[in-house]
């Protein structure tokens, strides 16, 4: 199939999908990209919604989208994403229902839904090809909530729960949950991250995605003014960062095949990105945690060895 | 119409399949299985136009299910015990979505410790999440409650999702004779499902389950919730009569047995209730003028039939196979609510039984008919009654001697414990 792939952000699609004057916060990344993702999906989409920041663009009796909306609860959003596929195909197969008013099914969580309470029925949806778009909304917190750590968030990030204190100067101890590995393990026909700061790459994913039937999934790093503590005015500059510093690898799997589709030519060190936030400034203040920065920025290093490895060998 | 024998799961499947339902998606918990087992081998044979999908989890399967319903197709789907109680999230949020689901729940007792009979702590758990609740007392019942469930659930008055109730094993497993109409007969009844209320397609954009704030909204919707749950007593009504006008089988929400004259009447629910009959006849034949009022809907609460029937009554025992741990019967305890503001009354007593499948035996029975009789000998009843033989606390003696947790010196326990044996033997 040919996919008409756009060049740069002149060929974005002028059409709007999502309203101005949501709740979610000044500077929200998600917001950010969801925005983006909506002009490729159109309007003819019935989103499903767990509970998240999300959750509150829909606050009755407006809401901000074109389309149909349906709050279902935290664990379980995919499986809402099943009955309506599944009711939809039995409408139309049974002649109930024109196959022109058919809608794209898709799944709107954030990170703590994505990473913890969510994963079974999502593994379920994955294990049984359903035929819908999943889209993360990561900030790497539970952030509706205030701030707290999910599964998604990045070791040595200070969150509400994982304070900085005497016993625990780093913050949290634990590394990020690799969601996009988890997702690859069970071969959908299209994975892919994004971000908001690479709007042409993210309109292309979506475009690309759109030819597979079955699971189509989006990881979105969300920078997140309010619990990353930075200024809503540096959102897309803490997104870019990400991806200049090589935190956040922008890639594709299809059919688990991974490619990684914006390879920085030289990588920023992650100081730059780390830097900067709230949520990290314990490592730079009242001390630098010299041995904790260059951990991060190993971990980061050890990732893209391994990917420059694997894909040079490749080509 | 043929004759057939069938269990109670399979009286539910046949239910199903003469509803035309199109969508059962299925997570298995015993002892529903048989349901979902006898439906996916249909939908395989293509005896049946039904779309059949596992999910991961209960959770899961009552959220599926909703959201097909709310998307216009005619969803069936049954669950048990832990899986209803894994589900629970779903069922105030599938409710609140006002999607006319119907799904059976066959009754089992609660973790822990854990096991397989059952009680009714499962389904009564669920009283307030905004499901309408139909008990089944008979495999026939079960079949025909499931085609009554639907004209209630999909009647626009309603639009509330229902559950039906079976006991696990005393009626899933039980094979009785059931009528089964044919499909001309049944479409009659309930015609295919082509709903007119709001559903998802592409030129109509709907919001559901939109989020509220500030309280005023919430209480409206949920106002409306149990405006329509009391007003799906007349559709009931409505809907049993003309279902009695087609098959000869007419349902009311309470059912009494022996039940006119009666002075000294027993409440019940669900499979036990035929024990509590034949409980009735056997007191009766000594001359005890005792009835039975069987409760068939909990949800909407049918308070008006509870009055009427039990208001001329001497006493009422309300057996209670469920315990609320810190409170006692939950059915007491409503029942205790509609009456307390009436002039004319009856003493209400409590007695809990029939646990995790305990059966209740005749001395039971007549421990419960006992009570009652004393009871308005001296104006008061205790409460509550906790049912226990004394065979079945000498039994547990020993099981718990082999488990090395024999305590020989249990008069505490026993102090505690309005037991058989110590109220009814002396
Ligand atoms: S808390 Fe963060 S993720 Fe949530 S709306 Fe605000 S900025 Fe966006």
């Amino acid at each position: 199939m040919n996919i008409t792939t756009i060049k740069s952000i002149k060929d974005i699609p002028q059409e709007e999908n999502l309203s101005p004057g949501t709740p979610t916060c000044a500077g929200c990344g998600g917001l950010l990209s969801l925005r983006h993702c909506l002009k490729v999906l159109g309007e003819k989409i019935v989103v499903v919604n767990a509970a998240g920041c999300f959750t509150l663009l829909a606050v009755y009796p407006f809401t901000p989208f074109k389309s149909s909306w349906l709050y279902t609860a935290m664990a379980c959003a995919p499986a809402g994403a099943q009955g309506i596929r599944d009711a939809l195909d039995i409408l139309i197969r049974k002649g109930r229902l024109d196959s022109k008013e058919n809608l794209k099914v898709v799944v709107l969580t954030g990170d703590g839904v994505a990473y913890d309470i969510g994963l079974a029925s999502t593994s379920g949806a994955l294990y049984r090809n359903l035929d819908f778009y999943y889209i993360c909304s990561d900030n790497e917190a539970y952030g509706n909530t205030g701030f707290q750590s999910s599964g998604a968030t990045p070791f040595a990030s200070k969150t509400g729960t994982t304070p900085i204190g005497r016993i625990s100067p780093t913050g949290l101890e634990l590394s990020k949950k690799n969601l996009f590995e988890i997702w690859r393990s069970h071969t959908p026909p299209y994975l892919a991250t994004i971000s908001p700061a690479h709007p042409v790459d993210l309109i292309n994913k979506f475009k690309k995605a759109e030819q597979y039937k079955g699971p189509k999934l989006f990881i979105n790093l969300s920078p997140c003014p309010a619990g990353w503590v930075t200024d809503p005015s540096h959102s897309a500059k803490f997104a870019r960062l990400a991806v200049d510093t090589g935190i956040w690898a922008l890639k594709e799997a299809i059919y688990g095949e991974v490619k990684h589709t914006v390879v920085p030519k030289s990588f920023k060190p992650v100081e730059e990105y780390l830097k900067g936030q709230g949520r990290f400034a314990h490592l730079f203040k009242p001390v630098r945690q010299e041995e904790t920065l260059k951990r991060i920025q190993e971990m980061v290093d050890q990732y893209w060895d391994n990917v420059c490895s694997r894909e040079s060998r490749k080509r | 119409m043929i004759k057939e024998m069938l269990t109670g799961n399979a009286a539910a499947a046949w239910g199903v399949r003469l509803a035309e339902v199109d969508y059962v998606p299925a997570y298995p918990i015993t002892p529903q299985t048989e349901i979902i087992e006898m439906l996916a081998r249909w939908i395989s044979n293509g005896d049946v136009d039904t779309k059949f999908v596992t999910l991961d989890s209960e959770h899961s399967m009552i959220t599926a299910a909703g959201a097909a319903s709310a998307t216009g197709v005619r969803v069936f789907t049954a669950t048990s015990s832990q899986g209803l109680l894994y589900g629970f999230e779903m069922l105030y949020t599938v409710a609140g979505w006002r999607v006319p689901l119907v799904m059976v729940n066959v009754s089992r007792a609660l973790s822990s410790p854990i096991t397989l009979e059952p009680d009714h702590n499962d389904i009564l758990a669920a009283r307030d999440a905004g499901f309408l609740q139909i008990h089944c007392e008979t495999c026939q019942e079960v079949l025909d409650s499931v085609l009554i469930a639907y004209r209630l659930a999909e009647d626009e008055r309603v639009l509330l999702p229902v559950l039906i109730n079976m006991d696990g094993f005393h009626l899933s497993f039980t094979r009785e004779p059931v009528e089964v109409p044919d499909r001309e007969q049944v479409v009659r009844f309930l015609p295919p499902y082509r709903p007119k209320h709001a559903f998802f397609k592409a030129s109509q954009p709907m919001a559901q389950g939109t989020a509220v704030i500030g309280g005023s909204g919430y209480s409206y919707f949920k106002y409306q919730m149990h405006f329509a749950s009391m007003g799906a007593l007349d559709v009931y009504r409505e809907v049993s009569e003309e279902f009695g006008r087609l098959f000869g089988r007419s349902y009311n929400t309470t059912e009494g047995y022996m039940i006119d004259d009666a002075e000294y009447i027993l409440i019940m629910t669900n499979s036990f209730s035929t024990l509590g009959k034949a409980a009735v006849k056997r007191a009766r034949e000594k001359g005890v003028k005792a009835g039975l009022l069987r409760l068939r809907l909990l949800r909407p609460f049918p308070e008006l039939g509870i009055k009427e029937a039990i208001r001329k009554a001497k006493a009422v025992a309300i057996v209670d196979q469920n315990i609320s741990v810190g409170k006692g019967g939950i059915l007491y305890s409503e029942i205790s609510s509609v009456m307390y503001n009436e002039k004319e009354r009856p003493l209400l007593l409590s007695f809990i039984g029939g646990l995790g499948g305990k059966t209740i035996s005749s001395e039971e029975f007549e421990f419960i008919f006992d009570r009652m009789i004393e009871a308005v000998d001296t104006g008061v009843g205790k409460v509550p009654y906790l049912l226990y033989t004394e065979m079945e606390w000498k039994e547990m003696e020993k099981l718990k001697n082999v488990a090395g947790k024999g305590n020989k010196n249990y008069s505490n326990c026993r102090g505690e414990t309005h037991n058989i044996t110590e109220h009814g033997k002396e």
